[in-house]
C-alpha cells in the first residue's frame, strides 16, 4: 500500500439549479505532488476546487484530507486543515495595504497593532524565501494583477497552507513571472507541500505537473501521469475533437492609419508619471501587438485611449479628427462614439457588472444606442434578441441571458465582452488581455474573430502579457517597458530578443523606431 | 453565495416574513414584561389599523407619507448612496406645497393647484438635497454626513420662516395660514363616502404616491437614467468604462430622491393639515430608511413595507390608548424592534434559510 493520498475526492456532485456543475467526480491526489486540473471553460474545475476549499457545499460526496473523512464548513475549516487557494478572481479588499490583507481573517489577536508587526516580520521572511517581493504598504487597487496575485499566494503561505490550490495563477503573468511561479511551486513540492493547479495552458501542465486530470462538462474523464502524455492527447480529452494550437492567418494589408498617437504623456492617481512621451500609429486591416511586462504603462496607455483616463499631454487622430488629450475632457461614450472599441484588461471590475444579467451587460456602454430604445424607454426585447444572437454567435454557455454573470465561469464572461465590443464593428479595437483565463478550445475561436476584423479592415490595438499571443496575433509588435515603447519589430520576432526588450534592454534600432512614428 | 440562487418566494416573501416574525416574537416578550397579554395586543394592533374605516385610513395616510420617503430612500440606494436627508428634504419640500397653495388656493380649484403643489414640492426637495448632492460628487463628502447636517439646517430655517416671514400675521402659532379649499386635496372619505374612512385624513395624494411607484419602477429598470444609476452603483469602474459621468450621475440620482423625498409634504400639508406648521414631517423621513431597506429598494416591497409601517403607527395609537400600561414609548420601542430585525439584522436568518433552500433544491433536481 503507497502513502496516503493528501486530497481525495470521492462521487462529488454540485448542481447550480438545473446546471451540473460536477458530476460524481473521483479524484487522488498524491501527497507533496503537484496535480494538474484542465477542462473546457464552465467544465467545473473551479467549482471543484471550490467545494474542496470551503467556498460551496458539495450536494453529494465525500471529501478525504489525509485519508481522513472531513466535512468543510467554510474556507476557515479548509484553513485549518492546511488547505489555502488561490482564487481564479482574487478575493483581496482593494482599499487595504497588502499586509492588512494578508493578515485579514488571520489576526491572531483583538488587537491589530502588534499581530501586524508580527506579520510584518513573517510576510518579509516569506517574502525573502519564495522570493515573492510586494511592498507590504501599498494599496491593493494600486497594484497591477500581476502582484496582487503574489499577495494571494502570499495569504495561502502565510497560513501554512499544505495543499495549495491555485486556480488559474499565470493567467496575469507574463512568461518569465510564470517560470518564476512555477520555481516557487518546485520550492513548496519539494517541501513536501501538496499543489493542485487549474491552468488552460497545456505547455505549463507539461511543464510544471506530476499528474493531470481532465475535466469536461462537469465529468472527470481522465487521469494521466504526465510524462505519459502529449499536449494533443490533452486538448482532445479536454474539447472532444482535434484542436489547432496555431492561429491561422493572411499576411495583413494594411492601409492608412486609423488611428495616431503623439508623444502621450499619462500620470497615475499617486503623481507617477506612468506613460511617457508614447508615439505609434494603427493602420486599417493590421493587429498591432504591444507587449511587455505587466505594469508597465500598458494598462494606463489603454485606459487614456479608450477615455476612462486623462493623460496630462498628447494628441490622438482617429477617423481623421485629431484630439488633443492633454485637454480633452471626452469620455468612455465619446470615445465609442468615434467608433472605438475596448476590451478592457480586467473583466471584473470593469468589463463586466456581476450583480447584472448577461443581456444587460451586452449593452453596457452602449446603452444609449437608440437600437436598444423605443422612446423614453428601453427596448428590452430587442436588447435580449441581440444578447441571446451573440450568445450563439460566440457559443456563450450555459445559453441563458437572464443569469446574472456571475455566474458564468471565466472564459465565458469573457465571451461576454469580446461579443458585445467586436459585434459593435468598430473601427478600432483596443483590446487588453483577450484571452485571459479563456480554454483553448474558446482561443482558437476568439483568435480568429480578432483576424476576422482585421481582414474586415479595421485597426486593432492588442495589450497582452501573454508573449505567444501577441506574436501569434500581431502583425507589427511594440514593446513597452516604464512607460515607453522601447523597441518595435515585425510579427515573427525572435522571443529572446523581445524578452530582452521587455526587461528594459537598450534597443539599437529604437532611433530608428522612433524616426517611423512620425 | 449570490442571492440569485433562492428562488424569488423566499428571497423576498419568507425571509421578511421570517424577520418581521422574530420582530414581533421579541416585541411579545416586551408586552408579556409589562404584565400584558401578548396576544391580546397584536389583536387590538391589527383591529386598530384594518379592522375598521377609519382604522384603515389612518393606516393608509401613514403609508403615504412612508411611500414618499421610503422612494426617495430606495432611488439612492440603486446608485450606491445612502440619502438619509429625507427628513430635511420634504420638511422643505413643504415650502414648495405652500407657496403653491398660498398662491392659488382662492383663486382656482384643488386639481389646478395640485400640479403646481407636486412641482413646488419635488423641486424644493431636489434643491436640498443639491448641495450634499453636488459636494459627494466632486469633493468626496460622503452624503451620509452632509444630509444628516441638511437635516438640522432645514429645522432651524424652517422655525425661522415660520416665525417671520411665512407667519400668519396676528398669530402666536408658528404656522402659516390655514389654505382655502383650493389648496385642499379631497380627502378620499369625501371621494369614496362607502369605505368608511370617516375622520381619518387619507386623501388623494395616496394616488400620487403610487404613480410615484409607477414612475420609479420605470425608471429604475426600464430606462437608460436607470441603467447608469443601477450600473454606477452596482460597480462605479464599470460603470466609467461604460461612459458613465460618475458626476452626473450622483446629482442627477440625488435630485430625484430629494424630490420624492419632498412630495411628502402634499400628503401632510395638502391633503391632512391645510397649514405649514413647525416639525410636520415628525421622523417619517427616517422611517423611509426602514422602509426601503425591507421593501428591497423596489416599489412593490416599499408599498408593502409603507402599509406594515402605517400599520404600526395607526394599531400602535390604538394600542397605548386600550392598554395604558403600554405608553407611546413602547410603540416606538416596537417600531424600532422592526426596523432592526428587517434592516440592520436583515442577514440574520439569511445564511440559515439559504443552506436549507439550495440543497434540497438541487436533490429535487437530481430526482427529476
Ligand atoms: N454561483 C453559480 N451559480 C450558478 N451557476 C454557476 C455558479 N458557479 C458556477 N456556475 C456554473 O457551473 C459551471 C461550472 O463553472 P466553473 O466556474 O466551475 O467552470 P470552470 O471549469 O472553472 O471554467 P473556467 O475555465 O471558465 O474558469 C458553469 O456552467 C457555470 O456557469
Ligand atoms: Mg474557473
Amino acid at each position: 500500500m503507497s502513502e496516503t493520498p493528501a486530497i481525495e475526492l470521492r462521487g462529488i456532485s454540485k448542481s447550480f439549479g438545473p446546471v451540473h456543475a460536477n458530476r460524481d467526480i473521483d479524484l487522488v491526489v498524491k501527497k507533496g505532488s503537484i496535480h494538474g486540473i484542465i477542462g473546457e471553460n464552465g467544465a467545473g474545475k473551479s467549482t471543484l476546487m471550490s467545494i474542496l476549499y470551503g467556498f460551496y457545499h458539495a450536494d453529494d460526496g465525500d471529501i478525504l484530507v489525509n485519508g481522513e473523512k472531513v466535512t468543510i464548513a467554510d474556507s476557515k475549516a479548509a484553513i485549518g486543515m492546511g488547505i489555502g487557494m488561490v482564487h481564479q478572481h482574487f478575493m483581496l479588499v482593494d482599499n487595504f495595504t497588502v499586509l492588512e490583507n494578508v493578515v485579514l481573517g488571520a489576526e491572531d489577536s483583538a488587537m491589530l497593532a502588534g499581530g501586524l508587526d508580527r506579520a510584518r516580520i513573517e510576510l518579509k521572511r516569506l517574502e525573502e524565501e519564495y522570493e515573492l517581493r510586494v511592498d507590504p504598504d501599498a494599496l491593493i487597487q494600486d497594484l497591477p494583477v500581476g502582484l496582487q496575485q503574489r499577495v494571494e499566494i502570499l495569504k495561502a503561505l502565510y497560513r501554512s497552507a499544505e495543499v495549495l490550490i491555485l486556480d488559474e495563477p499565470t493567467g496575469v503573468l507574463t512568461p518569465p513571472e510564470a517560470d518564476h511561479l512555477f520555481k516557487i511551486l518546485e520550492v513548496l513540492k519539494n517541501e513536501g507541500k501538496t499543489i493542485l493547479l487549474i491552468t488552460h495552458k497545456l505547455r505549463e501542465i507539461m511543464a510544471a505537473t506530476d499528474s493531470v486530470s481532465v475535466m469536461r462538462r462537469g465529468e472527470m474523464v481522465a487521469t494521466r501521469e504526465t510524462r505519459n502524455t502529449s499536449m494533443e492527447e490533452l486538448a482532445e480529452l479536454m474539447v472532444g475533437r482535434s484542436v489547432l494550437l496555431r492561429v491561422d492567418k493572411k499576411p495583413a494589408v494594411p492601409a492608412e492609419p486609423v488611428m495616431q498617437v503623439e508623444n502621450l504623456s499619462v500620470t497615475d492617481q499617486r503623481g507617477v508619471q506612468v506613460v511617457k512621451d508614447v508615439s505609434f500609429s494603427v493602420r486599417a486591416g493590421e493587429i498591432v501587438g504591444i507587449a511587455g511586462v505587466s505594469g508597465n504603462g500598458q494598462s494606463e496607455l489603454l485606459e487614456t485611449l479608450s477615455g476612462i483616463r486623462r493623460a496630462t499631454g498628447g494628441t490622438l487622430r482617429i477617423n481623421g479628427q485629431t484630439i488633443d488629450l492633454g485637454t480633452s475632457t471626452l469620455d468612455a461614450a465619446d470615445m465609442r462614439a468615434k467608433s472605438m472599441g475596448h476590451v478592457p484588461e480586467d473583466r471584473h471590475r470593469m468589463g463586466l457588472i456581476n450583480s447584472f444579467s448577461e443581456y444587460e451587460n451586452s449593452i453596457l456602454g452602449y446603452h444609449r444606442d437608440p437600437a436598444y430604445s423605443s422612446g423614453l424607454l428601453m427596448n428590452i426585447s430587442a436588447i435580449k434578441e441581440n444578447a441571446v444572437a451573440e450568445i450563439e454567435k460566440y457559443d456563450i454557455r450555459p445559453p441563458n441571458p437572464m443569469l446574472k454573470t456571475a455566474s458564468f465561469s471565466g472564459g465565458n464572461q469573457q465571451k461576454i465582452v469580446l461579443a458585445r465590443e467586436i459585434e459593435r464593428d468598430p473601427d478600432v479595437l483596443l483590446v487588453g488581455q483577450p484571452t485571459r483565463g479563456v480554454d483553448i478550445g474558446a482561443i482558437e475561436f476568439i483568435h480568429s474573430r480578432l483576424v476576422e476584423l482585421r481582414d474586415a479592415g479595421k485597426g486593432i490595438l492588442l495589450v497582452s502579457v501573454e508573449l505567444d499571443e501577441i506574436r501569434a496575433l500581431a502583425d507589427r509588435i511594440l514593446v513597452m517597458f516604464d512607460g515607453r515603447i522601447v523597441g518595435e519589430r515585425g510579427a515573427n520576432a525572435d522571443e529572446g530578443e523581445l524578452g530582452l526588450l521587455m526587461a528594459g534592454v537598450e534597443d539599437n534600432a529604437k532611433m530608428s523606431v522612433e524616426g517611423d512614428a512620425r | 453565495m449570490s442571492t440569485g440562487q433562492l428562488p424569488r418566494w423566499v428571497d423576498y416573501g419568507l425571509i421578511p416574513f421570517v424577520n418581521l416574525a422574530a420582530a414581533f416574537l421579541v416585541s411579545g416578550l416586551v408586552v408579556v414584561l409589562i404584565g400584558e397579554n401578548p396576544l391580546e395586543a397584536v389583536r387590538i394592533l391589527i383591529w386598530g389599523s384594518l379592522g375598521y374605516g377609519e382604522g384603515i385610513g389612518f393606516t393608509l395616510f401613514y403609508a403615504t407619507n412612508f411611500i414618499f420617503t421610503g422612494l426617495a430612500v430606495a432611488v439612492a440606494f440603486h446608485a450606491g448612496l445612502f440619502n438619509i436627508g429625507g427628513e430635511g428634504q420634504a420638511y422643505i419640500g413643504g415650502l414648495g406645497v405652500t407657496f403653491a397653495c398660498l398662491a392659488l388656493d382662492h383663486i382656482v380649484p384643488w386639481y389646478v393647484t395640485l400640479p403646481f403643489a407636486i412641482i413646488g414640492s419635488a423641486l424644493m426637495g431636489a434643491a436640498w438635497a443639491f448641495i450634499p448632492a453636488w459636494l459627494q460628487a466632486t469633493r468626496g463628502s460622503h452624503v451620509v454626513i452632509t444630509t444628516i447636517m441638511f437635516n438640522f439646517i432645514a429645522s432651524s430655517l424652517m422655525v425661522y420662516l415660520l416665525n417671520s416671514a411665512l407667519k400668519k400675521p396676528g398669530s402666536m402659532q408658528p404656522e402659516t395660514r390655514t389654505f382655502e379649499a383650493g389648496g385642499r386635496l379631497p380627502f378620499l372619505n369625501e371621494v369614496f363616502p362607502s369605505f368608511g374612512f370617516g375622520y381619518a385624513p387619507v386623501n388623494l395624494s395616496l394616488f400620487v404616491a403610487l404613480a410615484a411607484c409607477v414612475l420609479i419602477w420605470l425608471l429604475i429598470w426600464r430606462t437608460k437614467l436607470g441603467f447608469e444609476i443601477r450600473s454606477f452603483g452596482a460597480n462605479a469602474t464599470a460603470a466609467v468604462y461604460a461612459g458613465i459621468s460618475p458626476v452626473r450621475t450622483i446629482v442627477i440620482t440625488m435630485l430625484i430622491s430629494g424630490g420624492l423625498a419632498g412630495m411628502m409634504a402634499i400628503n401632510e400639508i395638502m391633503g391632512s393639515q391645510h397649514r405649514l406648521l413647525i416639525d410636520f414631517v415628525a421622523g417619517y423621513g427616517f422611517v423611509g430608511i426602514a422602509v426601503a431597506l425591507m421593501g428591497r429598494a423596489h416599489p412593490v416591497g416599499i408599498v408593502l413595507a409603507a402599509i406594515l409601517f402605517g400599520m404600526l403607527y395607526q394599531g400602535g395609537a390604538e394600542l397605548s390608548f386600550e392598554m395604558p400600561n403600554i405608553t407611546r414609548d413602547m410603540i416606538i420601542v416596537i417600531q424600532g424592534l422592526v426596523i432592526l430585525f428587517a434592516g440592520a439584522l436583515e442577514h440574520m436568518f439569511r445564511p440559515a434559510i439559504t443552506r436549507l433552500f439550495t440543497p434540497s433544491r438541487a436533490h429535487a433536481a437530481e430526482e427529476a
